[in-house]
């Protein structure tokens, strides 16, 4: 049977489904007290099936994928009309960027669920049909065409997500952190349904295959200034999410009160797909335009938050600033706007997605067995818990950019796209960019000395904890092995990915390259355009004839 | 059937059926539950509910209908009214069944009685054509809600809010009334259609502006926009909740089919001035009720502030142009009737007679105690904040896109921010009914107490709408788009 044309429908309704199956199911009661019996497992289990099944049919589409499209389109399309007055359609659709986001996505799931098994003991009908709500939000987010139902999906998954946070936090100050995740997102979402509004009173179409047409033909009739405005207001609504220096004042609180499984999702993936996605595509021109500051932004954000991880002695809170300055490394790569800088970006997306959920899984074992995110009260746990430092010393490898590990593959590309774009002439921000790759090394090797090496520390003095369970195993082998299996056959992922990139980087403005072409004379020519750049690299670059190898 | 009784058929109705419940109140001994001549109060909102449809029926088929010597007109903008305030009394009914208890309240049968009069009054709102005829409908509905809002007896909360609530609704009418004797001094005439002709040719155009000024403060007034406003929290926190969820949609839905009547039918070659005055009154509206509820503790008042907010959001809709205007003021006025008819049910189940529960603190932890009601509520609040597959969320993008479609992208840029800016109080209890620990009032609440099956249907009832106009709102999008009332300005200046 042939499940193309709705196998994305069948990806959101699997979650959907079991959320609303899982909010039916009514939680064990204790019969002495008629109160909620604690550690019941039917909704953790019921949602391990759910997200399994989920990710299996996820899987269906690097399968059925044409890697041989002649020129970038979306693939497993489904276009049915939903409302006809303002005309919203159901469309759905995936290409090489959103293929494997779809596929990390319903990777996570499962790993969350089992992250979660024992740390959520009690409401855990609600904490699952949360957890699956916002499952469907965030594939939603990944494979709408239309833009009104991307603006769907992407604000419902602020709701589950500011649920989770407040209703599961960790400390009291949870409602404050989720409140707080809720306007920094909301509001500038809020200026981007205008910005919306006002795209399809200009255009009359929310199709963003339609829009991407016009705006790469120059037929939007709007003036250059109210169209930067409108791309502005776009950025600024992902910027947040991503989150991009100087946004970021919601991640270190929401990082630090999120339920690990809430965590895992929290940053980077969506904000930059949506960047991706909907910045480059609608606003070509207007991308570029800003592309300049936002490689200083990404640059800045990587010195700035390795430098405030490496003071920090509460995990929680370096992990956050970590999460910053990887992120910030995927944005100083797209905005080059050159064929390895996007492909390495996006790459790098789904590098930091798997390094960070490991990475915050294993911080939420350490606070599972001594019950506190401190460095400080660590010590000396090397000897007693031989797999857990090995994973940990894995993942943070993999987040230095160890080569043989994935890391190094993105941050490879995105530094030698930063060294020949058009757009990023300063050498500072690429030097300032490679510092980080250092703190990175810094803070990350840091920490392990001081978990896991020395004397003991006064908590794990006190508590005896205990090795990896097989239940943690599971959870943490499947992302080792991508770590090195994305390490060695990043053109597995690339030949998908780089479809997109090439499109991308070759859909710049031919004045652009122009006019950079008289400033910038010492750069050969074949640099600079971008189509040319993509030939010359493709003899020239050892991953890149990897990449042919294996195609 | 005469067509001059056809075009009254649902107001007739309800008017029996609320003559009907008075006669009986007194039959029934004191003490005695008050249940059956609420579902008898059910079923006459239901058969006016009937009614109009069957109008519907008949509209559809030969167009828009007069009677009384054309000043009543049902048209699909009437109609659309009509079923609108019989679903919002048929659910207020509903959850207010078990909210007397006959040791509480000895008359209850009265409170069903004036809400079936009030209800009356709005729908012959809706549906007059004539500004006195208008006038006497809004002094029906006004003076049952008046009634309604101190029927708490005894409480000086409920006191304050009946005399508050009498004193300025008396002064605003007075407004009104000003406006309609401006209308007839510059037109001679108070028929909408004749008047839309009358102010083209008028010697004192000055009448003409001021009675538009009249009509707007009277109508502001009724709808709880910014400047009058003032009386919305305290008449809200005094009145009973079931009430609440009553006067804070459907007399507001009937002044603003009121206003779009009027603004749009007979007064739109003054545009140019009135459209300037209501960009002003959202954007005071908005503004004032998003900042006013950020530091509201009680949940009542909150929502009343939120009330005011949303007055403002639909105003924003009244500076597009005519068709635009009306059919996403339409939609919101329905989107926004489930979704805070619902939240007001969840107050009544919660709350009861004596209202134990008020504060937002007073709520904490409720999610643990009484898990169903408080996904309703939340629900309901996610609505309100407008996240997206809800109807909170549709209506909003209506309304905006209306208003950036006819040029005022700066109206959006406002509401939107301040739709941003009210997420703020709406989480706040929103995180609180899922925080732990459960506060005290939440944990005295027996934990086996069960929700009566009126009051699970009133709320499965809202709730099924607001996700039917979140997830496929062309159907009632259809409607509201025919319901433009110019059409029937027409015919009748074709008479």
């Amino acid at each position: 049977m042939n499940f193309d044309p709705i196998i994305l429908t069948l990806i959101l309704a699997t979650p959907l489904a079991g959320a609303i199956l899982l909010a039916l199911i009514p939680e064990r009661q204790d019969p002495s007290t008629s109160t909620e019996q604690t550690g019941s497992k039917r909704h953790a289990i019921g949602a391990l099936i759910v997200t399994l099944l989920t990710l299996l049919l996820t899987l269906h589409l690097p399968a059925q994928f044409n890697y041989h499209a002649a020129r970038h389109t979306f693939q497993f399309q489904e276009n049915l009309p939903w409302i006809s007055s303002p005309a919203i359609h159901y469309h759905l659709g995936v290409d090489g960027l959103s293929m494997w986001l779809i596929v990390l996505a319903g990777l996570l799931a499962p790993i969350g669920v089992l992250a979660s098994w024992n740390v959520i003991r009690s409401r855990t009908r609600l904490f699952y049909t949360l957890f699956l709500l916002q499952q469907v939000a965030m594939l939603g987010i990944f494979v709408a065409l239309d833009l009104f139902l991307y603006y769907g999906f992407w604000e419902l998954s602020l709701v589950p997500m500011t649920l989770l946070i407040a209703t599961f936090g960790r400390t009291e100050n949870r409602r404050r952190a989720a409140i707080k995740f809720f306007l920094y997102a909301f509001i500038p979402s809020a200026i981007l349904l205008v910005a919306i509004l006002w795209l399809y009173n200009l255009t009359g179409t929310f199709d963003l295959p339609t829009l991407q047409a016009l705006a790469g033909a120059h037929h939007i009739a709007a003036s250059p200034a109210a169209l930067l405005l409108c791309s502005i207001a776009f950025l600024v609504a992902f910027a947040v999410k991503v989150p991009i220096f100087p946004l970021h004042g919601w991640l270190q609180d929401a990082v630090s009160e999120a339920p690990t499984a809430a965590v895992m999702v929290l940053a980077g993936k969506l904000g930059l797909y949506s960047i991706l996605r909907f910045s480059f595509g609608i606003f070509p021109d207007q991308s570029r335009h800003v592309a300049p500051l936002l490689i200083a932004l990404g640059a800045i954000g990587i010195v700035y938050g390795s430098l405030i991880a490496l003071i920090k002695s509460d995990l929680k809170k370096l992990a956050s600033f970590a999460t910053l300055a990887h992120v910030s490394f995927v944005v100083l790569g797209i905005f080059t706007f050159t064929v390895l800088g996007l492909d390495g970006g996006i790459f790098q997306i789904l590098n930091e997605s798997l390094i960070g959920a490991a990475f915050f899984i294993l911080l939420g074992l350490l606070y599972e067995r001594y019950g506190t995110y401190d460095m400080r009260d660590y010590g000396g746990l090397g000897a007693r818990h031989p797999w857990m430092a090995t994973m940990f010393v894995v993942t943070s490898l993999a987040a230095v950019g160890l080569p043989m590990l994935n890391g190094f593959v993105g941050e490879f590309l995105i530094l030698s796209g930063t060294m020949q774009s058009i757009v990023a002439h300063h050498i500072l921000w690429t030097t300032m960019g490679a510092t980080g790759v250092i703190f990175g090394a810094g803070y990350m090797l840091w920490m392990i000395q001081r978990i896991f090496y020395g004397s003991p520390g006064v908590r794990t003095e006190e508590v005896q904890g205990w090795d990896l369970c097989p239940r943690e195993h599971l959870e943490l082998w499947p992302m080792a092995a991508l770590f090195l299996i994305m390490g060695v056959a990043s053109p597995l992922w690339m030949r998908a990915i780089d479809l997109y990139g090439a499109a991308t980087a070759g859909a710049s403005a031919p004045s652009s390259a122009a006019s950079s072409e008289l400033t910038l004379p010492h750069i050969p020519p074949a640099m600079i355009s971008p189509n040319a750049a993509v030939a010359s690299n493709r003899n020239s670059d050892p991953l890149t004839i990897a990449h042919q190898e294996v195609r | 059937m005469s067509s001059n009784l056809l075009t009254l058929l649902p107001e007739l109705i309800l008017t029996v059926a609320a003559v009907l419940v008075m006669l009986l109140e007194p039959v029934l001994a004191a003490g005695v539950s008050r249940k059956p001549l609420g579902w008898l109060a059910i079923l006459g909102s239901v058969g006016s509910g009937a009614a109009a449809l069957y109008q519907l029926h008949v509209v559809n088929a030969i167009g828009a209908i007069t009677g009384f010597y054309g000043t009543i007109q049902v048209d699909a903008f009437s109609v659309f009214f009509h079923l609108l305030i019989a679903s919002i009394v048929a659910t207020t009914l509903l959850s207010s069944l078990d909210y007397f208890q006959p040791s509480q309240m000895s008359h209850a049968g009265e409170y069903f009685a004036l809400v079936l009069f009030g209800a009356a009054g709005m729908m012959f709102m809706t549906s007059s054509v004539e500004l006195l005829m208008v006038f006497i409908g809004l002094e029906i509905s006004s003076i049952s809600t008046y009634i309604l809002a101190g029927f708490r007896k005894g409480r000086a909360t409920a006191s304050e809010a009946g005399i508050k609530y009498f004193l300025l609704g008396s002064f605003a009418t007075a407004f009104f009334l000003y406006g309609i004797a401006l209308c007839f001094g510059a037109t001679g005439s108070t028929a909408i259609a004749a008047i839309s002709a009358g102010l083209v040719v008028t010697k004192t155009p000055l009448f003409g502006w001021l009675a538009v000024g009249m009509v707007l403060i009277g109508l502001g007034f009724k709808v709880s926009a910014a400047p009058f406003h003032v009386w919305t929290p305290d008449v809200y926190q005094g009145a009973p909740a079931p009430v609440v969820g009553l006067m804070s949609t459907a007399p507001k839905a009937a002044a603003f089919a009121v206003l779009l009547r009027f603004l749009f039918d007979a007064a739109p070659m003054y545009r140019s001035h009135w459209a300037p005055l209501i960009a002003i009154m959202a954007v005071a509206s908005m503004t004032i009720g998003n900042l006013g509820a950020l530091v509201q503790s009680d949940a009542k008042r909150l929502l009343a502030y939120s009330s005011i907010a949303h007055a403002g959001y639909l105003l924003v809709a009244f500076t597009a142009t005519e068709h635009l205007a009306v059919s996403a003021a339409c939609f919101y006025t329905a989107a926004y009737a489930a979704m805070n008819v619902g939240a007001f049910v969840v107050l009544t189940q919660l709350s009861g007679f004596d209202e134990k529960l008020r504060t937002i603190d007073d709520l904490t932890g409720l999610a643990l105690r009484r898990p169903v009601l408080s996904a309703f509520f939340a629900f309901f609040l996610v609505s309100l904040i407008g996240i997206p597959f809800t109807g909170g969320f549709f209506g909003k993008f209506y309304v905006f896109s209306a208003a950036v479609h006819s040029g005022y992208t700066w109206l959006a840029i406002v509401g939107l921010a301040n739709s941003g800016l009210a997420c703020f109080y709406y989480l706040r209890l929103l995180t609180s009914l899922y925080a732990r620990p459960v506060s005290d009032t939440v944990g005295d609440t027996p934990a086996s107490h069960r929700l009566t099956f009126p009051a699970a249907l009133a709320l499965t009832a809202t709730a099924a709408a607001t996700l039917f106009l979140g997830i496929l709102p062309g159907r009632v999008l259809n409607l509201t788009q025919r319901a433009t009332p110019a059409t029937a300005a027409q015919i009748n200046l074709q008479r």
